[in-house]
């Protein structure tokens, strides 16, 4: 872990340049323009973690594909993995925003929830 | 066909508009859209990011265009979809076309236009070399991979660091494909700093600034491609070249205001942002005709698309309720460092409580203030760490300050501080 960082915060648009140093008994915390900023400083010196969006193979419907994402962020390094399985898995016409596709992804506690409808054909 | 207010275009800003006129007290509104389903370009924009000003949370694209179809479901809004329009003409009827009604003639007391931009291509920027398959805009890869389920290739360079070329750059990594660089002309980034931190910082793909792509090879198929540094001048140096095999190009180098209708029906178009010239409510040159969304200045977050519907939608019903002030009472001038402001014309009696601004800067700025001035007298200022030419800067003006001022053109201006 390292222990100072300057980053650029990706909570929102703004993008604000963010310095965080591990102290004692905390974090020195610089540049942010919201509470959201120090909290994705602390989570990205500590456990960087991500909202992954993709798309699951929808069969029985307009498109080929439905776009899905995890419902909450999941850590960095097991982007990958969740792809994998992502990539593995099938549905069905009807799906509509919002519907669990696949439930507690690789244990990490994060559901992919779909972020479209689709009709049945 | 006969409606109070038709709208071109059912993506963020045709949705917008045709909710906020019909909230406005229009009874018959129409939305006419090209593809087979509402939602524009938001369909295919599955990252996450939308809505964050709007709505207060991050939204992917589809789930932002489907609250305001939702919205528009609850009222009795008309829509065609697969239907292109071919003409507004003299008496703003609209002119469409489609498979099932063949040609329609519409008749329309407010036209709103809201067909959105289209991405510059390959062709626009002349790049040499031969002409092989796998030459794409980033917006046809993003379509390909994430509605029709296809993937263009494996080997990847982009060129062009805009916000759509970024996403692109982290979309093809996660679906297995080799990203090996984003090329970049200038000296910056034209996307948001946020999309550069998660889009290739996060997966190690390397942005070559003030880089070019000088020759595509291949004959059948992309088979490479060769960059080279460029000057201050932008023109490549001698000796700089690299030769990058890939079998895929992205090009992601640019949007242009989709305004042949526009043009065609002699609306006035600023150079600048090749969009229509536009006052305070969203009205054009013509009068009944409104425009709003990325047909009248690129934007880059939906959530500002939004807001412009919502306004070209009110004064649609003001206009149809005969309830607008049409002419101009004060106009915006470009400054130092300013590339363009939206709107061009103000009419202070059409406005509630202030004129919300839109402009970008023409470079980056550090440590720099945006100042409006009248004659002598500065009447507001902005001022930022940085300002960059990818990110849109807004900047409001109350109604108050427009009753002060003395003159009308309101100029403003980059000052370092």
């Amino acid at each position: 872990m390292n222990e100072a960082k300057t980053l650029t915060c990706i909570v929102c648009p703004i993008g604000c340049t963010i310095d965080i140093k591990k102290e004692n008994n905390g974090f020195m915390i610089n540049g942010n323009k919201c509470k959201r900023g120090e909290k994705y400083a602390i989570e990205e010196l500590t456990a960087p973690k991500r909202i992954v969006t993709t798309t699951v193979k929808v069969n029985n419907s307009v498109h080929p594909v439905v776009s899905v994402k995890t419902s909450e962020p999941v850590p960095k390094e097991k982007i990958f993995d969740i792809m994998e399985v992502i990539s593995n898995t099938e549905v069905t016409a009807p799906v509509k925003i919002g519907d669990i596709i696949v439930k507690d992804i690789l244990d990490t506690g994060v559901d992919i929830v779909a972020t479209r409808n689709a009709k049945e054909i | 066909m006969k409606y109070d207010v038709v709208v071109i275009g059912g993506g963020p800003a045709g949705l917008a508009a045709a909710y906020e006129a019909y909230r406005n007290g229009v009874n018959k509104v129409l939305v006419i859209e090209r593809d087979k389903e509402l939602g524009g370009i938001l369909n295919q924009c599955i990252h996450n990011g939308f809505g964050i000003h709007h709505f207060g949370e991050e939204l992917t694209g589809p789930e932002y265009s489907q609250r305001f179809i939702d919205d528009i479901d609850k009222t009795n809004i008309e829509v065609i979809v697969d239907t292109m329009v071919l003409q507004i003409d003299e008496q703003n009827k609209v002119h469409a076309i489609n498979n099932e009604n063949g040609y329609m003639i519409i008749e329309a007391k407010a036209v709103i236009l809201a067909m959105g931009c289209r991405e510059r291509t390959r062709g626009a920027i002349n790049i040499p070399g031969s002409r092989p398959a796998g030459v794409f805009t980033a917006g046809t890869a993003q379509r390909f991979i994430n509605m029709e389920g296809y993937m263009p290739g494996k080997e990847v360079v982009i060129l062009g660091s805009g916000d759509i070329g970024l996403i692109m750059a982290r979309r093809m990594t996660l679906e297995g494909a080799d990203v090996k660089c984003v090329v970049e002309l200038m000296p910056y980034s034209n996307g948001l700093t946020r999309n550069i931190v998660q889009c290739l910082d996060d997966y190690g793909i390397p942005l070559k600034l003030s880089h070019t792509v000088v020759n595509i090879h291949g004959k059948d198929r992309v088979e490479g491609v060769t960059i080279a540094k460029v000057d201050k001048n932008l023109k490549p140096i001698k000796g700089t070249e690299e030769f990058i095999k890939c079998d895929t190009l992205l090009l992601s180098v640019g949007l242009i205001p989709e305004n042949e209708l526009t043009r065609a029906c002699g609306i006035k178009i600023d150079r600048r942002t090749n969009g229509p010239v536009v006052g305070e409510l969203r009205q054009t040159s013509k009068e009944g005709v409104f425009a709003c969304g990325n047909v009248v200045h690129v934007h880059d977050l939906v959530d500002y698309v939004t807001e412009e519907g919502y306004l070209s939608g009110k004064g649609a019903a003001l206009f149809v309720k005969d309830e607008m002030n049409t002419d101009i009472t004060h106009k915006t001038k470009n400054g130092y460092g300013i590339g363009y402001v939206v709107p061009q014309n103000i009419n202070i009696n059409n406005i509630e409580n202030e004129v919300r601004f839109y402009m970008r800067v023409k470079n980056v700025y550090k440590n720099h203030v945006i100042k409006a001035k009248v004659g002598d007298e500065v009447i507001a200022k902005k001022r930022e760490v940085k300002f960059t030419p990818g990110e849109m800067i807004g900047f409001s003006i109350k109604k108050e300050q427009f009753e002060k001022l003395v003159g009308n053109e309101i100029e403003f201006f980059v000052e370092g501080v």
